[in-house]
């Protein structure tokens, strides 16, 4: 059975238990992709499956705390949902979690980068290319060359908790190896240059906070720390020290908790490569406490824990 | 050395109430000679200093930061330096990589009756920010971050 066809009849049999359940739906166009909320039987016609489901959905999860909810998950989202579950913002009776197996999703900003996209008319997947088609004609391009930098270091094809699964379940054939690659050039970098890089890239922030908004793991809501004026962590400065102070406040409030899911980077209306300021504090802390975000329900998150001796840790001499 | 020979820097230091402010005490009223550049802020305990205090101190401009709390097993809350050592040790693992010179950011244990112990971290910990500089100067490529 195909994976939506699955997915459909999963739904169907599930939907009368639940208040709702999240999916993904055509959007503006057909390059586009918006979630979808299921409420009726006739909704789930609207569901769509296909490397254009970009959107982590679990990020609604702690809205809906309260009521039972359905989430269709790719392996990364699914990361989101443990991690959740593992910090009790969420209860694992009120979801049911549909998987699915994925081969990876697009990058928009790659596609945009090749083709022109003010005006598509069509989209479709032959094997691993995606054809577009626009005023202009039809262009093909390979997947592998516009997935998302996460799909191309994926680890975690099929999600790691589900109450069903959509197809086969798929093992990772991505190397390891690449999970750092991007943080790994900055690090070759001496101090003074990385300083100009992040001024660089970070000068084109806006501070919509989309990259905070988008976040899964970001649950404060109202209450943000860079809202608040008592402490008054940031000011309405517009100079490049709140832009790092704010992108520094971020990473720490994920530290321990970030699932590498990137939507912060994806959101982010300046194309700005956020997401490797996380990936480095994710680096450190699997040097550190061996803890990866989102892969086990048993394990507490390393910063709301600690041991009286860190065999990691090597502290200074004086 | 005292700042009569060299220019002091800014170093902002968040030390516990119980164990490291009580040491600098201690070293003070033995009369050890420290440098002075080494600003102090007390805090109730090291678990108390949020990685963000020290994040903004280099934003405000500070050369470097140092926390000092009680030894591991002796903090005066049982565990509030426990947890501060996996945070601060996470952030000074993190700060290079933002451009903050390794080095300018440490944390450490300072008991009350050390205070030749005092003396010994906060002179080295301010030479070590001399030997790095002011954090920027002005005409840095980079211009500065306020
Ligand atoms: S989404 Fe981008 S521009 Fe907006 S606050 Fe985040 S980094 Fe800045
Ligand atoms: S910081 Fe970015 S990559 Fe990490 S969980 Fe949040 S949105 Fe996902």
């Amino acid at each position: 059975m195909e994976i939506l066809d699955k997915l459909k009849e999963d739904i169907r049999g599930e939907l009368e238990g639940v208040s709702l359940v999240i999916g993904w739906e055509r959007g503006y166009d057909s390059l586009h992709t918006t979630p979808l909320f299921i409420r009726c039987p006739e909704d789930i016609d609207r569901l769509i499956w296909n490397p254009l489901c970009v959107h982590n959905l679990a990020s609604y999860l702690p809205w809906f705390k309260g009521r039972r909810v359905g989430i269709l998950v790719k392996g990364c989202d699914s990361r989101t949902v443990i991690q959740l579950l593992q910090e009790r913002l969420i209860q694992r009776e009120e979801v049911v979690i549909f998987g699915i197996p994925c081969q990876g999703v697009v990058d928009l900003a790659k596609i945009r980068a090749r083709v022109d996209c003010s005006q598509v008319r069509g989209v479709s997947f032959k094997g691993d290319k995606i054809a577009i088609e626009t005023p202009q004609g039809q262009r093909e391009l390979p997947l592998e060359e516009i997935l998302a930098t996460k799909c191309i270091s994926c680890q975690y094809p099929t999600p790691l908790i589900y109450d069903h699964l959509a197809g086969e379940a798929i093992s990772s054939h991505r190397p390891p190896g690449l999970l750092f690659a991007e943080v790994e050039k900055i690090e070759k970098l001496d101090p003074k240059e990385r300083f100009a890089y992040w001024q660089q890239e970070l000068q084109r922030c806006i501070r919509c906070y989309a990259c905070r908004n988008a976040c899964p793991l970001c649950v404060c809501q109202d209450f943000c720390a860079a809202d608040a004026r008592d402490p008054h962590w940031l000011s309405q400065k517009t100079g490049i020290g709140e832009k790092f102070m704010w992108q520094i406040l971020h990473a720490i409030h994920l530290a321990g908790r970030c699932t590498d899911c990137g939507e912060c980077e994806r959101a982010c209306p300046m194309d700005i490569p956020i997401q490797r300021i996380r990936k480095k504090i994710n680096k450190e802390i699997k040097e550190l406490f061996g803890y990866e975000a989102g892969v086990n329900l048993e394990v507490t998150p390393p910063l709301y824990t600690f041991q009286v001796e860190e065999p990691a840790i090597k502290e200074r001499e004086w | 050395m005292s700042g009569m020979e060299r220019k002091e820097l800014r170093i902002v230091g968040f030390l516990c109430n119980w164990c490291s402010y009580g040491g600098a005490d201690t070293a003070g009223v033995s009369r050890f000679k420290q440098p002075t550049d080494l600003r102090i802020i007390r805090v109730p305990c090291s678990g108390r200093v949020d990685p963000l205090l020290v994040v903004k101190a280099f934003m405000e401009g500070a050369d470097g930061v140092l926390v000092s709390g009680c030894h591991p097993r002796d903090c005066h809350y049982a565990e509030g330096n426990f947890y501060a050592r996996r945070r601060l040790e996470v952030l000074k693992r993190f700060l290079p990589f933002m451009g903050i010179e390794p080095g300018r950011f440490e944390y450490t244990w300072v008991s009350a009756s050390e205070g030749a112990r005092w003396q010994k971290v906060v002179t080295e910990f301010t030479n070590q920010i001399h030997r790095l500089g002011p954090i920027r100067r002005k005409g840095d490529g980079g211009g500065d971050i306020r």
